[in-house]
C-alpha cells in the first residue's frame, strides 16, 4: 500500500541559530530532501542607499562600516576608492600600504569567522568557532590600536587614512604574522583530515564554474568553482600590484572547496601582510582634502576584492556635497542567487552547511 | 588590469548586428534603447572577442526626467569591462526587458531595482519585492520619495 | 529507604556531571566555563535549576496539551529506573541481582524514545516533528548493535544479572571484548543523542529538535533525562566492560564513580571535538558498519566460548588483533554516502 505523503514547507528563519542573522529560507521538504528553496530577505533593510544620498561624502564612511560588520575595513576601502576615482584624488604611499595591511587583516578576520561559523553549522558544537575567535581577537586588538574601535572602524578617509599607526602596532603585527601560519596549520590539520567533515562537505552543494559565472558569484564562492578571478590581480587597486601572492582555486566547487579556498586565502593574506610591512614607506597618511568634497559631475564604479566577494560602490555625483546616487554591489546578496541551485536535492543538514559555506552577512545583504 | 572598452567601438559592433539598438555610444559607455536590451545582451555574451560572461552589477539611477539602468559587464576570459546603459522615460510605468535569461546573476538585482526604484522587468521569473513588503507605498530610491 | 539513597546518589552524580561537563567543555573551547556561582562555579547546576523552576511554562496554543505535559515525565522515568539494577558498592544496589538485569536495562532504556516522539508530536512545531522523526529512526536503529554488543558479555558470563557479570570480571571485559566495547560505546552515544550523533536536537539545523517548544520545569526534566541517560549508559558501560565496582585500594563505590566518570569524560570529549553526521550517513553507519561488526563479534565470541571452557589469557591479544583487523577492513569498505538525491 502506498502511503499518502505530502511535502512540508518549513520556514528556516528569520530566527534560527544558523541563518547568520535574520535570513529566511522558505524550504519545501519531501521527508528530509529539499525540493524547493526560496530565500526571503529584507528583515534588516535599513535603506542605507537612500540614507547616503542625504549625507556628505565623508559622512558616508561610517555608514559603510554598518554593511558587512565583519569586514568594516574593506567596506571603508571600497567606498573611499570609489570616491577617489570620482574626485580624482591621489593617495600618499604610506596610506596605500596601511590600507592594504588593514584590508588583509580584515580578510583574515572575516575568513576566520566564516570558517568557524561554517564548522559550527556542521555541528561541531562551538569548539572551532571559539578557536577562531582566539585569533580574531588578536586582529581586533591590532585594529583597536590604530583606530580605537573593535567593530566599526571608520578608519579610511577620502585621500588616505584617519591616523598614522602607533609605535606599538608594527611589533604586534610582526608577532601576529609570525604566529598566524602555525595557527592556520593547526586548524587545517584538525579539520581537513576529519572523516566526518569530509563526508559532510566533499561533493556537497556543487556549483559548476559556468553556473558560478552566470549567477555572478564572486569571491571564494567563485574561486572554489575553479575560476581564477581575483580583483586584486585582475584589476589591481591600491598597491596590490606590488605584492607577490597566489590565488587559490578549488576544483569542483563543493562546500569543501569553499572552506579550503578560505583557509588558503588566509595564508596568502599573511604573505601580503609580511611584504606590506617590509615595504611600508614613511610620510603622510592623508592627502590634504577640502572640508566639503564636491566631486565633478560624473559617475564612478570602485570595486575591491572583499573577503566575501566583489564589493563595489557605484557613485553618481551632481557636483553637490552629497552623492546623487549611492549604490552598493553587495557580494553576499548576489552570491545567494545560486543558493537554490546548490541546495535542491540535498538534505536539510546539507542546506545548512551549503548556506554556511557561502558566508553571508545579513547586514550587507539587506542593507 | 581590467580594460574598459571604448563605447564608440562597441556601439559600432552592436550597430552592425542590430542597426537600431544603440542610442548613444560615448567614450566610456554604450546607451541602448530599452526594447532592444535583450538581443544586445545576448550579442554581448556570445560574440567572440567580447564574451561578456560576467554581469558585475546592475544599478538604477533616477535622473528626474528619466530612469537610467546601468549594467557593469566584465569578461573573465579577456579581462575587459563595459558599461552598458539603458533608459526609460515613463515615470508611471517604467519597464525594461529582464536579462535574467542571459545572466542569472541579474535575478536579485533586478528585483531590488523593482522594489526600490519601481522599474518593472518583463520576463523576470519571480518579480516580487525583495526587501520591502508587498504593498509598501512608493519606491524609496526615487528622488521624489522623501 | 535504599530507593531514596540510590536516587539521591545518582541525582547528585547527574548534578556533578553537568558541572564537570560544562567546565570541561569550557576548557576544550579555550574559555573558562561557569565559575561564578559558588566556589569555582560549583553551584551552577543549582542556580540553573532554580532559574528553570521559576520560569514560565509555555504550552503551544495548538499543541496537544496532555501529551505535551506527559512527554518529559515519560522520558525521565525510564532513565531513573535504569539505576535500579546498577550495583554501586560491592554488590549493593536496589535490585542488582535481578536475573533479567540486562534485559530490563535494554527494555527500559528503549522507552525513552516514546517520550521524545510524544514531545515532538505534541509541540505542533515542524522542527520538533523533524527531530522526533529522526529520533525514532536513530534510536531504533542503534538499539540493535547496542544489544548485540552486550550479547558478547552475556555469552562469556552466562548470566543476565549485573552482579554476576561484575563478579565474573577477573579481567575487565573491555580486554576480552574490545570490539564489543567500541560498538557499545558508539551505539550508546547515538542513543544519548550526543555529538556526532546529536541529530535530533541538532542546533544548527532544527533549532533544538523535539524540545524546541519546552520551557521551565518541563525543559529541566528533559535536560535531567538527557544527562541521566548519559550517566546511566556510562554506568552500564562501566559495569559491563570496566569491571564495575571492582578495583584495588580505594573503596568500591569510588572505583565505580571513577569508571563512570572516565566513560562520561570520553563522551563529552568527543562532543566538543567532532562535527555532526548527516541523517543518511548516521543510518548507514548503524546498518552497514556497526550492525555487521556486532554480528561478527557475537559469532567470534560464541565460537570462543564453545571451544574453551575457561577463556585463556592470550585470547586478550587475539581479540585485540581481530578487532583491529576488522576495524581497518571496515574503514576501507565503508564509505558514507556523498550522492545527491534525485528529486
Amino acid at each position: 500500500m502506498a502511503l499518502k505523503t505530502e511535502p512540508i514547507v518549513v520556514n528556516i528563519g528569520p530566527q534560527h541559530p544558523s541563518t547568520h542573522g535574520v535570513f529566511r529560507m522558505r524550504v519545501t521538504f519531501d521527508g528530509e530532501v529539499i525540493v524547493d528553496l526560496e530565500p526571503c530577505l529584507g528583515y534588516l533593510h535599513r535603506g542605507i542607499e537612500k540614507l547616503a544620498e542625504t549625507r556628505t561624502y565623508t559622512q558616508n564612511i561610517p555608514l559603510t562600516d554598518r554593511l558587512d560588520y565583519l569586514a568594516s575595513m574593506t567596506n571603508n576601502l571600497a567606498y573611499v576608492l570609489a570616491v577617489e576615482k570620482l574626485a580624482g584624488v591621489a593617495v600618499p604611499e604610506r596610506a596605500e600600504h596601511l590600507r592594504v595591511i588593514m584590508a588583509e587583516l580584515m580578510r583574515i578576520s572575516s575568513h576566520l569567522m566564516a570558517v568557524g561559523a561554517f564548522l559550527n553549522d556542521c555541528g561541531a558544537f562551538m569548539t572551532p568557532f571559539l578557536y577562531m575567535f582566539r585569533e580574531r581577537e588578536k586582529i581586533l586588538d591590532l585594529f583597536e590600536m590604530v583606530c580605537g574601535q573593535r567593530l566599526t572602524y571608520n578608519y579610511m578617509r577620502i585621500g588616505g587614512v584617519s591616523h598614522d599607526i602607533p609605535d606599538e602596532f608594527l611589533p604586534a603585527l610582526r608577532r601576529f604574522i609570525a604566529e598566524m601560519p602555525g595557527f592556520i596549520d593547526e586548524y587545517d590539520q584538525l579539520l581537513a583530515s576529519n572523516e566526518i567533515l569530509l563526508a559532510r562537505a566533499k561533493g556537497v552543494g556543487i556549483l559548476p564554474a559556468k553556473l558560478a559565472i552566470n549567477t555572478s558569484a564572486s569571491g571564494p564562492v567563485l574561486r572554489a568553482s575553479g575560476v581564477k578571478w581575483d580583483i586584486r590581480q585582475a584589476d589591481p587597486y591600491s598597491v596590490y600590484d606590488r605584492f607577490d601572492f597566489g590565488i587559490p582555486t578549488g576544483e569542483v566547487g563543493d562546500v569543501y572547496d569553499r572552506y579550503w579556498v578560505r583557509i588558503q586565502e588566509m595564508r596568502q593574506s599573511v604573505r601580503i601582510l609580511s611584504q606590506a610591512v617590509e615595504q611600508l614607506p614613511s610620510g603622510e597618511v592623508c592627502a590634504s582634502m577640502p572640508c566639503l568634497l564636491r566631486p565633478p559631475v560624473g559617475e564612478a564604479y570602485g570595486h575591491i576584492e572583499g573577503p566575501k566577494g566583489e564589493l563595489g560602490f557605484y557613485l553618481v555625483s551632481d557636483n553637490s556635497i552629497a552623492p546623487y546616487r549611492f549604490h552598493i554591489r553587495a557580494p553576499t546578496l548576489i552570491n545567494l542567487t545560486a543558493l537554490r541551485d546548490m541546495t535542491v536535492g540535498w538534505k536539510l543538514a546539507d542546506a545548512i552547511i551549503i548556506f554556511g559555506s557561502i558566508d553571508i552577512c545579513l547586514a550587507e545583504v539587506d542593507r | 588590469m581590467t580594460t574598459l572598452l571604448c563605447g564608440h567601438e562597441v556601439a559600432k559592433q552592436i550597430t552592425d548586428f542590430l542597426p537600431d539598438a544603440v542610442a548613444v555610444g560615448d567614450g566610456t559607455s554604450v546607451i541602448i534603447k530599452g526594447e532592444r536590451l535583450l538581443p544586445v545582451a545576448q550579442f554581448l555574451q556570445n560574440t567572440p572577442g567580447l564574451d561578456f560572461d560576467y554581469l558585475v552589477s546592475i544599478t538604477g539611477v533616477d535622473y528626474a526626467g528619466y530612469f537610467e539602468v546601468v549594467y557593469h559587464l566584465t569578461s573573465i576570459k579577456h579581462n575587459h569591462g563595459l558599461i552598458l546603459k539603458t533608459r526609460c522615460y515613463s515615470r508611471e510605468n517604467p519597464a525594461l526587458p529582464s536579462v535574467t535569461s542571459v545572466w542569472r546573476g541579474a535575478d536579485f538585482q533586478e528585483r531590488e531595482i523593482y522594489d526600490l526604484m519601481g522599474i518593472s522587468f518583463s520576463g523576470h521569473p519571480n518579480l516580487r519585492r525583495i526587501f520591502l513588503w508587498e504593498g509598501f507605498p512608493g519606491y524609496p530610491l526615487r528622488r521624489d520619495y522623501l | 529507604m535504599l530507593v531514596v539513597i540510590i536516587l539521591a546518589f545518582f541525582l547528585a552524580m547527574v548534578m556533578g556531571f553537568i558541572y564537570i561537563e560544562r567546565r570541561g567543555v569550557g576548557r576544550f573551547q579555550v574559555r573558562l566555563g561557569p565559575n561564578r556561582a559558588g566556589p569555582q562555579g560549583i553551584l551552577q547546576p543549582v542556580a540553573d535549576t532554580i532559574k528553570l523552576l521559576v520560569k514560565e511554562d509555555i504550552v503551544p496554543a495548538k499543541g496537544d496539551k496532555w501529551v505535551h505535559w506527559l512527554a518529559p515525565v515519560i522520558t525521565l522515568i525510564p532513565v531513573m529506573m535504569i539505576f535500579a539494577v546498577v550495583p554501586i558498592h560491592d554488590g549493593v544496589g536496589l535490585i542488582p541481582d535481578l536475573d533479567t538485569g540486562i534485559l530490563y536495562v535494554i527494555a527500559i532504556s528503549s522507552l525513552a524514545v516514546v517520550g521524545i516522539f510524544m514531545a515532538g508530536w505534541a509541540s505542533n512545531n515542524k522542527y520538533s516533528l523533524i527531530g522526533a522523526m529522526r529520533a525514532v529512526a536513530q534510536m531504533v536503529s542503534y538499539e540493535i548493535p547496542l544489544v548485540l554488543s552486550i550479547m558478547g558479555v552475556i555469552l562469556i558470563t552466562g548470566s543476565l544479572s549485573m552482579n554476576q557479570i561484575v563478579q565474573a570480571q577477573s579481567v575487565p571485559f573491555i580486554l576480552l571484548q574490545p570490539l564489543g566495547f567500541l560498538i557499545y560505546f558508539l551505539s550508546a552515544s547515538a542513543e544519548l543523542n550526543r555529538t556526532p550523533f546529536d541529530l535530533l536536537e541538532a542546533e544548527s539545523e532544527i533549532v533544538a529538535g523535539y524540545h524546541t517548544e519546552y520551557s521551565g520545569m518541563k525543559f529541566a526534566l528533559f535536560y535531567l533525562a538527557e544527562y541521566g541517560h548519559a550517566l546511566a549508559m556510562s554506568a552500564i558501560a562501566a559495569t559491563l566492560f570496566l569491571g564495575g565496582w571492582l578495583g584495588p585500594g580505594l573503596p568500591s563505590f569510588l572505583w565505580f564513580v571513577i569508571k563512570v566518570l572516565f566513560i562520561f569524560f570520553i563522551i563529552f570529549w568527543i562532543r566538543s571535538t567532532l562535527p555532526r553526521l548527516r541523517v543518511d550517513q548516521l543510518m548507514g553507519f548503524a546498518w552497514k558498519c556497526l550492525f555487521p561488526l556486532a554480528l561478527i563479534n557475537l559469532f567470534i565470541t560464541g565460537a570462543e566460548v564453545i571451544i574453551w571452557e575457561a577463556l585463556p589469557w592470550w585470547l586478550v591479544i587475539v581479540n585485540l588483533f581481530i578487532a583491529t583487523v576488522l576495524l581497518v577492513l571496515w574503514s576501507k569498505l565503508f564509505r558514507s554516502g556523498r550522492e545527491k538525491i534525485a528529486v
